[in-house]
């Protein structure tokens, strides 16, 4: 499996380190409440699909990547920098 | 022992990284550790680029690329992370950049050589090759399972860099693929 960080191309997977549902990027407000917080700690989808993880290129630059990728065709749609699209966000 | 001032002190013996473990030289390649000096690693804050190119007296690399001027080196280190090699930087910069001495916290060898993409393709999972890497290219990477920054300062000739505590294995590992490519004569 090949991974292509934003900055430094395409590397083996071997150089990243894998986080998890890219989720942690819309973290609640402190009093968005407990319902907005649970989903946030505990409930993730598992779709056969299209999936968004966060990634870090840990042996690489040490970038964060959200990793868009198909979990039935194991394809790797798109790679973006963590701090990119966190600005888009806000 | 010293005098420092009215008392005395051990007169410690400074040694290198990779001290007693090098020069290699088999099958035509060339492995020897590099002193590189005073080493600064520079991150330019938010928005502060300019000021820091200023101050520096020359544009900071582009990602993955090495720019020399003047026997000062500034390379590509990881993101918005820069490593000045040879010698101080100006003061100033501490306003607009974070800086960290690193001098003696890297070991730096130099492979050479015809077969030198051949040793690394062995340890390195990039595509290290003329056509895809070249003189002035920088990467990060893993030499094996140790974390990895490699130059190439030459046709065949690169600069590979690892954790001062690592040296040992670095020369062991690049050793050892030299040796097994040399014994296919």
């Amino acid at each position: 499996m090949r991974l292509k960080c934003p900055l430094c191309g395409e590397r083996d997977r071997r150089e990243f380190y894998y986080v998890g549902d890219a989720v942690a990027l819309a973290r609640p407000d402190p009093d968005a409440g407990i319902s907005a917080w649970d989903d946030y700690v505990h409930n993730r989808d598992n779709p056969a699909g299209i999936t968004r993880d966060l990634w870090q290129h840990e042996a690489g630059c040490a970038a964060w990547v959200v990793v868009t990728r198909n979990t039935v065709s194991h394809e790797v749609l798109d790679t973006a920098l963590a701090s990119d699209v966190k600005r888009a966000m806000s | 022992m010293i005098q420092m001032g009215a008392s005395y002190v051990v007169d410690l013996v400074a040694k290198t990284p990779a001290e007693g473990l090098l020069p290699v030289t088999m099958g035509g390649l060339n492995l020897r550790e590099v002193v590189l000096g005073v080493m600064i690693s520079l991150a330019p804050f938010k928005g502060q680029d300019v000021q820091v190119e200023k101050l520096l007296g020359g544009a900071l690399p582009k990602v993955g690329r090495s720019v020399s001027k003047a026997g000062q080196e500034v390379v590509w280190f990881s993101q918005g992370q820069y490593l000045v090699i040879g010698g101080a930087v100006d003061m100033l910069l501490v306003k607009h950049a974070a800086l960290t001495d690193q001098s003696d916290a890297w070991c730096a060898i130099t492979l050479e050589g015809v077969g030198s993409e051949a040793v690394l393709a062995r340890l390195v999972p990039v595509d290290l090759r003329a056509g895809t890497f070249k003189r002035g290219h920088a990467l990060r990477s893993q030499l094996g399972h140790m974390p990895l920054h490699i130059t190439r300062t030459g046709k065949d000739a690169f600069r590979l860099m690892t954790f001062r505590s690592m040296a040992g294995t670095m020369v062991h590992e690049v050793t050892h693929k030299i040796k097994l490519l040399s014994a296919r004569g």
